[in-house]
């Protein structure tokens, strides 16, 4: 099964040529639908993973700052809600929201006048997979946050700073600090745990991959280059993340010190 | 300082002591800190408050910027109450700065930066001229050069004479200082007194707490001797040493010089 394509085009040649003398059959290189499919897997995958990471990023400065409430019943609801995230099986999550909720909220017309759904499956894993990553987020800060003595808090608050603004400006940025190597750890999972999403169809690196597989009857190989390239993004993330943790080293203090 | 409908308070005029502690008691639950201590201090004044460890000189000077809130009592700054529901403290804190034994510098910040920082975040005031502003200051306690060192990398002498600076930067009335060489070596503790005596010769109020009594003896209008929760009795520094009147002051006295 020799394949054809216009000779400009390099990648699909040496997918053919890799067939021809190999017999791996690498659809994503010559075949142009598979070779969409896939680049279009891989940027759900990056998009489902940037956007979570995002808002869970925001879920947990604002969680782990509103667990030092005054209000009993605030600190009991944001540990309520890491309880239920953390002791649950995110793909569990992932269903409760698309099949359980869902369900439960109005639907809306679409242009040409079919019912749907208020969100679609790709805004409902962006928020299952964002509180899902909150709730560790907001335990990884708040480890961070007691970090920061009382005596420093005290500096700032002898200096006019409300709670908020000594939050922000000073036991933030030394929290983040201190908890950065832990909140890796935590954003490299969230981006494995994207492909949870497969389970609701939505068109992310697996599912693609998935749909490439049965079509092309390509499984060992497919599994292969599913695998690669995961590895290949999560290393991009934690250079990312490492080189954010560089930059952010202070001279003389935590992993800073010794500069 | 425009009409406020709140209860404002008589305004303060210079002949008037700027703090007024009356009969000030502060209780942690059950255990009875300070048990009525009461203080005059006006304007310019340098005023040590000396005393056993344990005997609240800390807990008393952390209420004037309202760390502390206090049990009983009355203090006010230029008037205005701070045992006050309704203190607004960061108006009172931008009367009184306040400096630490252990600096507490914000570790992520430059030097310079540090001196800048509340005075653009809190104050909201420009950032140019607050540079300006804290370059001065940077230079007033002998740290030119040092302006991007981080305090990691800052001796303890220098990181308090950055931590003064950051204070001064807010431009307070009053200063208050918790034994803010306690932590430092022989050295180094010559270095921050200077910068102390100039602020104090320069007509800015001063209250510290401190061991150091020969400082105290030079640069003090007046010296209030403390013992559990009480002041034992106060003068200015020549009678304090040369002719102390309670047994406790001669105990302490003798045991410290
Ligand atoms: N936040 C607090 N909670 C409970 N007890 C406290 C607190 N702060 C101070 N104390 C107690 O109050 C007493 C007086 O403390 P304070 O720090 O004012 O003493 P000090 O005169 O400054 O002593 P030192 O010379 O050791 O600094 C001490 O017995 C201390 O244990
Ligand atoms: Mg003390």
């Amino acid at each position: 099964m020799a394949c054809d394509v216009a000779p400009p085009d390099v990648i699909a040649a040496a997918g053919c040529w890799i067939l021809d003398h190999t017999g791996v059959n690498l659809t994503i290189l010559h075949d142009e639908f598979d070779r969409r499919r896939f680049v279009s897997g891989i940027g759900m995958t990056i998009w489902l993973s940037v956007v979570s990471l995002f808002f869970s990023l925001i879920i947990g400065v604002v969680g782990a700052w509103a667990q030092g409430s005054d209000y009993k019943w605030i600190r009991r609801l944001i540990n309520g809600f890491i309880v239920v995230f953390r002791n649950t099986p995110p793909l569990v999550q992932i269903f409760f929201f698309y099949f359980g909720i869902s369900t439960l909220l109005p639907s809306v017309e679409d242009d040409v006048g079919m019912r749907q759904p208020l969100f679609s499956n790709i805004q409902w894993a962006i928020f299952s997979l964002s509180l899902f990553a909150g709730a560790f987020n907001i335990e990884i800060f708040r480890s961070g946050i007691e970090a920061v003595p009382n005596s420093t808090k005290e500096a700032a608050a002898a200096l006019g700073y409300t709670r908020l603004g000594t939050y922000l400006h000073i036991v933030l940025p030394l929290a983040i600090r201190v908890c950065l190597p832990a909140l890796n750890n935590n954003l490299v999972n969230l981006l494995k745990t994207t492909s949870l999403a497969y389970a609701i169809a939505v068109p992310e690196l697996l599912y693609a991959s998935k749909n490439i597989w049965t079509d092309a009857q390509n499984v060992p190989t497919m599994m292969v280059v599913l695998l690669l390239t995961y590895v290949a993004l999560v290393g991009v993330l934690v250079w990312a993340m490492n080189a954010w943790e560089r930059s952010m080293a202070i001279p003389g203090f935590g992993q800073g010190r010794g500069r | 300082m425009a009409a406020a409908p709140a209860p404002a308070a008589p305004a303060w005029t210079p002949d008037e002591p700027i703090i007024r502690v009356t009969d000030v008691h502060k209780s942690f639950g059950s255990f009875e800190v300070l048990k009525g201590m009461s203080m005059d201090v006006r304007k310019g004044e340098a005023i040590c408050i000396i005393g056993p460890s344990g005997s609240g000189k800390s807990t008393l000077i952390r209420c004037m910027n309202a760390l502390v809130d206090i049990t009983k009592g009355s203090i006010t700054v230029e008037n205005q109450e701070v045992n006050d529901p309704n203190l607004d403290k960061l108006k009172l804190r931008r009367k009184v700065g306040m400096v630490f034994q252990q600096y507490n510098l914000f570790p992520h910040k430059t030097a310079l930066q540090n001196v800048m920082m509340a005075p653009i975040n809190v104050l909201k005031q420009d950032k140019k001229e607050v540079e300006e502003r804290a370059r001065k200051l940077i230079a007033k306690v002998r740290l030119t050069g040092k302006e991007n060192s981080y305090p990691g990398e800052l001796s303890g002498g220098q990181q308090q004479r950055v931590a003064i600076a950051r204070s001064l930067a807010m431009r307070p009335d009053i200063m208050l200082f918790d034994e803010v060489t306690a932590a430092l070596d022989p050295e180094t503790v010559k270095e921050v007194l200077v910068t102390i005596r100039e602020l104090a010769e320069e007509g800015m109020t001063c209250i510290l707490v401190t061991h150091e009594m020969k400082f105290a003896r030079d640069v003090a209008d007046h010296i209030y001797f403390t013992d559990k929760g009480v002041i034992v009795e106060h003068a200015p520094p020549e009678e304090f040493f040369d002719n102390p009147k309670d047994e406790r002051t001669k105990t302490f006295l003798g045991q410290i010089l």
